[in-house]
């Protein structure tokens, strides 16, 4: 009975559980709790009653032997084989090793113990948050399916270049969910600066591997031996109407092969088949755009109509290509300093993304299936 | 000869500087006497703001010049406007009287990396090349860009001069009392809604050591100094232990007047948007040209700070919530 003996001691002599007064009773219940779990441990299984009985039975007894046979730190005894067992009966054997996981990432956040790189991305908050909750989006709502994921290399460093559609950038999201899933290695996408001048979204980004889209960055992580994704048509691909769907607009300045010739990384270029239905864009709203200083807010055959409602995608079916990579290590010194060499590949890249758009639309039976 | 030894970072490089046997005599200057034990450094009491540094020099014969006598606080100078007359006239005086001495070989000035400024639009990591995106328009970091336009100016002038700039990331460490370690210390640290800065760290004894690093040896050039890693505001927090107060970004400015007015901390708008975007800075340079390896990562450089400050509000909310729980089930 030695967990209910030591209880007067711990409440300075009184009987019971302490008066409350006192504020600072922590070094002394610390120690006195550690000497009670030792005995514990061998009869996990005691009740609640046994306890109080002993409880009883210890003031009956007067001075208890607080024997300070036990010194050092000892774990609080918590009962961990009882919550181990409900654990376990409640999600399987592999949930109760999902559940530690989950419970020493949560301790990890809470202490700040994870490492960011230098562009913020936190590999920690991505693969156990970030990636998870995108990735029935992925699966179950836009069944994406993906072909030529050999394209991409397996270890080195590749510029992988896309059409950019769909009104939100859902496309960026998705292809980072299935280029971490299909290669196990992170996509580091190049985003605009309106995305790190929003609150949450440019920090939310910032940890699941956005940086901004220059030359600098661009370089650094190609450097760096990263995936990076970069979508060159910016907010003129994603806020095109509904009308001229699948019909590519300017590539940038052409800025990200210049990036890749620097390098010497391959372009890998990927069309993106199913994102321009997810909210068919059929006006603007110009002047409020205008005022809100973003470029454009959106009117799709459901929003502003239904509100939040009118938010929520459109199921289309999904496919992904990422075509043959295109080498930019055989191109002479200086090459990225040419602008016409640097516009002629540009072009190559868009002609090829253009070529396969058109051919992934040919082979697609429906929009939705 | 060192500028600006009567505040902290100054007198301990003046200390280091004098703890060297291979440099002759250690000059310090300010306006008022150091409070700190200089040791061997000779302390001249003379306002930079004033020609009369130049007789100091020549009559001293000084041959370097140390200049971290550039003020971070507005509070602490007396006031803004003191403390941009002391920032860029200061410099003005004294790089007039260096260029007036034949004497003077070589100029180390202690500038920050808040010349790059802080915004959205910034690239993740600065080179020394890059032209800063976000300009500001008070505080420090317009200083500090005005400080290193006349030293720039006076590189050219004087070629014949080795002019270091040491653009050094936040100091931080047990010692170092800045705007950033007194918000770190709050008990309940206020930042902005829905963005979480980068930040890099230098630790003080690092800053010192480079320091010493440029003045004897001949690096000329601009050079990042900052430990490797980056951290997050949020996560500097979460180390700390103390309960954060995330608040939108158009109080921040309230919220620094009102921390201001407590003299808890002093803040000025360019350390807000530092706190809301964050910087970080390229060192490859700092190993390749300037030779110099700090011994403590951001992150090692954080450890030893929080390790001078006490427990936070939720460590200590916790070890009284395992103590709660020991008792109870004793």
């Amino acid at each position: 009975m030695a967990d209910a003996d030591v209880i007067p001691i711990g409440s300075g002599g009184r009987p019971g559980r302490g008066t409350g007064r006192r504020t600072t009773p922590s070094a002394a219940a610390r120690a006195l709790a550690g000497q009670a779990g030792r005995p514990k441990k061998g009869r996990a299984t005691k009740s609640a009653d046994d306890v109080a009985a002993g409880s009883r039975a210890a003031e009956l007894q007067g001075e208890p032997a607080a024997v300070p046979d036990v010194d050092g730190p000892e774990l609080p005894p918590l009962d961990f084989a009882g919550l181990e067992r409900a654990v376990r009966g409640l999600f399987g054997e592999d949930g109760e090793r999902r559940v530690a996981e989950w419970l020493a990432f949560l301790r990890r956040r809470l202490t700040g113990d994870y490492e960011l790189d230098e562009f913020g991305y936190d590999r920690d908050l991505s693969d156990q948050v970030l990636l998870p909750m995108l990735r029935p989006m992925v699966e179950k709502w836009f069944r994406v399916e993906v072909r030529g994921i050999e394209n991409i290399p397996s270890d080195r460093s590749a510029l992988i270049v896309a059409n950019h559609s769909g009104t939100m950038p859902l496309d960026g999201l998705v292809t980072q969910v299935v280029v971490a899933d299909h290669t196990g290695r992170p996509l580091r996408t190049l985003a605009a600066d309106l995305v790190f001048q929003t609150p949450f979204v440019g920090e939310l980004s910032r940890k699941g591997g956005a940086t901004l889209a220059n030359n600098d960055d661009a370089e650094r992580l190609l450097r760096q031996g990263n995936l990076v994704g970069v979508w060159p048509e910016g907010f003129k691909g994603l806020g095109k109407p509904f009308s001229e769907r699948y019909k590519l607009q300017r590539f940038g300045r052409g800025g990200f092969v210049s990036a890749a010739m620097r390098t010497g990384v391959p372009i890998v270029p990927c069309s993106i088949v199913g994102a321009e239905e997810i909210y068919p864009l059929v006006g603007n709203i110009a002047s409020l755009a205008r005022l809100l200083g973003v470029p454009y807010i959106p009117v799709t055959p459901f929003f502003p109509l239904l509100g939040p409602l009118g938010l929520i995608p459109l199921p289309s079916k999904w496919l992904i290509e990422f075509g043959e990579p295109i080498r930019t290590d055989e191109f002479p010194d200086g090459a990225a300093d040419d602008p016409m060499l640097v516009f002629n590949v540009t072009d190559q890249v868009r002609e090829t993304i253009q070529q396969t758009l058109y051919a992934l639309l040919m082979q697609r039976r429906s929009v939705f299936f | 000869m060192v500028t600006g030894v009567s505040r902290d970072a100054g007198a301990r490089c003046a200390r280091r500087l004098a703890e060297d046997p291979s440099i002759g005599t250690v000059l310090g200057i300010d306006v008022v006497p150091p409070r700190a034990e200089l040791g061997r450094v000779r302390f001249v009491r003379a306002d930079i703001r004033n020609p009369v540094i130049a007789k100091v020099i020549a009559a001293e014969a000084v041959d370097t010049v140390v200049h971290t006598g550039v003020v971070a606080t507005p509070g602490s100078a007396g006031g803004r406007s003191s403390m941009k007359e002391i920032n860029v006239i200061g410099t003005m005086q004294l790089l007039a009287a260096c260029q007036k001495a034949p004497g003077v070989a070589k100029l180390v000035v202690k500038s920050s990396t808040t010349v790059y400024g802080a915004g959205a639009r910034d690239p993740a990591m600065f080179t020394e090349e890059m032209a800063p995106r976000a300009i500001h328009h008070h505080g420090l970091s317009k200083d500090a860009v005005e400080v290193e336009g006349y030293v720039r100016g006076f590189a050219r002038r004087r070629p014949d001069v080795c002019v270091s700039t040491l653009r050094m990331a936040n100091w931080i460490g047990p010692k170092t009392d800045s705007p950033i370690t007194r918000y770190f210390g709050l008990p309940v640290v206020p930042t902005v809604l829905g963005y979480d800065a980068r930040l890099q760290f230098l630790h003080e004894d690092d800053g010192v050591e480079a320091i010493h690093h440029a003045t004897v040896n001949d690096l000329p050039g601009t050079f990042n100094l900052a430990g490797d890693g980056v951290l997050s505001l949020s996560q500097a927090i979460r180390r700390l232990g103390r309960p954060t107060l995330r608040m939108p970004s158009f109080t921040a400015s309230g919220t620094a007047a009102a921390v201001r007015r407590a003299r808890l901390a002093d803040f000025s708008p360019d350390q807000i948007t530092f706190l809301t975007f964050g910087r970080g800075v390229d060192t490859t340079r700092m190993r390749t040209e300037f030779g110099f390896e700090p011994k403590y990562t951001t992150a090692e450089a954080f450890d030893d700070f929080r390790r001078s400050l006490g427990t936070g509000a939720t460590t200590r909310v916790s070890s009284l919530l395992t103590a709660g729980l020991g008792a109870l089930r004793g």
